[in-house]
């Protein structure tokens, strides 16, 4: 059973446009699409090769800025961007990477997170280029959702099929001794410095390919969103985290579950609070719908802390647990 | 020429003079043995010959080729592998894809890697735990993983950093086997070792230092005869000398 699951899930969501026949369904779900890769980008660096990133925002800004800027500079359209957005991150984790892996754990963690703060830094304050906070508006090529649809999925698809097969070769057996043990890596003759920049090139080449598809679909970036530290950046841990880190299917797990629940916050318990509030009328309901749309970072810590206190390896490499949980009462009945 | 030569080795941690121009030569197919007391510096020459340190002078010799200062990794692809006293299993991986891993040094084939893992396991005896983490095996196992690991990079010289401490008689019994198995497969060995009745059995030499400094040479019975030895090492009580 557990072995379809990926395919039957695949199926869902190639006839997705089919059911979901509404622009909002079909928002979030390009959303949910949007996080397997971003979740997997990180996931590939920081869940297989062990350098924790904070640095998903990166990436993904410099992805989507350019995208934007081949048509706000240079006229061109912003698809020819999305088709660079890669190779142009790849070409700034090269020199990132070169430098920050000679620290190790927490200190390239840090040099990860300023690496975004930088960028936004630099994204709002040069105006010339790339408008600075007004941001850049392009004009979107489809009215429809369902070509975006079809484009991130197939990006989702790539990314999440990629790193499966990758973890299978030679580079993710590495991948996985740098995480466990750098020094016992270098012993058994891994270039850990090689393949640290090989996976962060990796990663970086999928969130910039995401990042420039979120331009062209969005029609509008600004730097507070593209590089946005806790919208970006550390959503992508936390889709990571919950999904389970290190597993091929974490992040797809993780995506479904964070957008969902900042949906379900946004939405205010998707309008039960207003619904409430109108029903009873009280000022106090009222305030309260107010507020709960905006506390879905108290959701996330408060769903985090569950994670790590009882799912420490997430939802999919804690699954045997969850199944665990289930299955051993069943036993029991039956016996009776 | 020797195997490997090291030439007045040299390391320096601050003030401290961890190992003090130790020179030493080991021809093809021995087993070396090195001893010395707790601190003596035989953990840091085993550093400095599979590059994880750069000597502060000295240099250290491969098949006639200097290897002095290369990087760590490429230590391994000119076939010189190193086992550590406390052992780095990579834990959340099991044997089989810790020794995998390993045997990735010698091919890019995914079958490949896995036909020298396994086969490799079965020599050193670990087949029957392949499925286990690395993480939960029990410390003579963890020895042994090390062992395999490093066999399965195909190494012509192998360094030993106390193997057998910590293993119960059986176990060292089974180490001794697996040590002069491998020898006969034509890998030599340098083994640091503080159990005597180990290394004096299985060393077709043995060099003692103390405090960095070299201090003898020669035979396991030359060495444990040695009054410089017994002084710093062995103590009085020691009576396996034969003389
Ligand atoms: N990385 C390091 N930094 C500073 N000092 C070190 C370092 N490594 C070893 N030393 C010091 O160098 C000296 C030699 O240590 P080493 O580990 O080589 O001894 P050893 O002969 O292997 O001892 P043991 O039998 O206890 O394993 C010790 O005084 C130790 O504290
Ligand atoms: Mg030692």
């Amino acid at each position: 059973m557990k072995k379809y699951l990926p395919l039957i899930l695949l199926i869902l969501l190639i006839i997705f446009p089919l059911i979901g026949r509404d622009d909002y369904h079909r928002h979030l779900m390009i959303l949910v699409l949007m996080w397997v890769v971003i979740g997997t980008g990180w996931n590939i660096i920081a869940g297989c090769t062990g350098q924790v990133s904070f640095g998903a925002s990166a990436f993904f800004g410099v992805g989507a800025y350019t995208a934007g800027l081949f048509s706000f500079k240079l006229g061109l359209s912003p698809w020819w961007g999305l088709a660079v957005s890669g190779l142009v991150c790849m070409a700034l984790a090269f020199p990132f990477g070169w430098i920050s892996f000679r620290l190790r754990g927490p200190y390239f963690a840090l040099v990860t997170l300023a690496l975004g703060e930088i960028l936004r830094h630099i994204a709002t304050v040069w105006e010339s280029l790339t408008g600075g906070m007004v941001g850049i508006l392009i004009v979107q090529t489809y009215v429809s959702k369902v070509p975006y649809y079809y484009m991130v999925l197939a990006l989702a698809i790539l990314s999440v099929v990629g790193v499966k097969v990758i973890m299978g070769t030679k580079w993710g057996y590495y991948f996985l001794s740098i995480r466990e043990d750098q020094d016992a890596a270098e012993s058994l003759g891994i270039n850990t410095q090689f393949y640290k920049m090989l996976s962060l090139n990796i990663s970086a080449f999928i969130t910039g390919m995401v990042g420039a598809l979120y331009m062209v679909y969005m029609g509008f970036i600004d730097p507070k969103v593209v590089f946005s530290l806790h919208d970006i950046s550390i959503m992508a841990i936390l889709v990571g985290i919950v999904g389970g880190v290190g597993t091929i299917y974490g992040p797809v797990v993780g995506a479904f579950i964070m957008v969902g629940l900042q949906e379900f916050f946004r939405t205010g318990f998707f309008g039960l609070f207003k619904w409430l509030g109108a029903v009873t009328d009280a000022q106090a309901v009222k305030v309260a719908a107010k507020y709960v749309s905006e506390a879905h970072v108290l959701g996330f810590g408060i769903l985090v802390v569950l994670v790590i206190l009882y799912l420490p390896n997430g939802i999919v490499g804690d699954w045997g647990k969850i199944i665990g949980a289930f299955i051993p009462r069943r036993k029991k009945e039956v016996q009776r | 020429m020797s195997f490997l030569e090291a030439k007045h080795l040299t390391k320096h941690f601050g003030g401290l003079t961890a190992v003090g121009n130790v020179s030493l030569k080991v021809e093809q197919g021995e087993i070396f043995g090195l001893i010395g007391p707790n601190g003596a510096g035989k953990t840091t020459l085993f550093n400095l010959i599979s590059s994880f340190h750069i000597p502060t002078s000295g240099q250290v010799f491969f098949k006639g080729r200097n290897i002095t200062g290369i990087k760590t990794h490429k230590i391994c692809k000119l076939g010189i592998c190193r086992t550590f006293q406390v052992v780095r299993p990579l834990r959340r991986m099991t044997v089989l894809d810790n020794v995998i891993a390993a045997a990735f040094s010698r091919t890019n084939s995914k079958a490949r890697a896995y036909d020298l893992a396994m086969e490799t396991m079965e020599f050193c005896g670990l087949l029957h735990r392949k499925d286990a983490l690395a993480g939960g095996l029990p410390i003579g196992e963890r020895k042994r993983l090390e062992i395999t690991r490093a066999m399965a990079t195909r190494p012509e010289l192998l360094l030993l950093d106390e193997t057998a401490a910590g293993l119960n008689p059986t176990e060292s019994e089974l180490a001794i086997k697996l040590i002069k198995k491998i020898r006969d497969r034509g890998v030599t060995i340098i083994i640091v070792e503080h159990n005597m009745k180990i290394i004096m059995t299985i060393s077709d030499r043995i060099h003692a230092i103390s405090f960095g400094q070299s201090i003898a040479e020669g035979t396991p019975q030359e060495v444990s005869c040695n009054p410089a030895v017994i002084e710093a090492y062995l103590g009085e009580e020691y009576d396996q000398c034969l003389t």
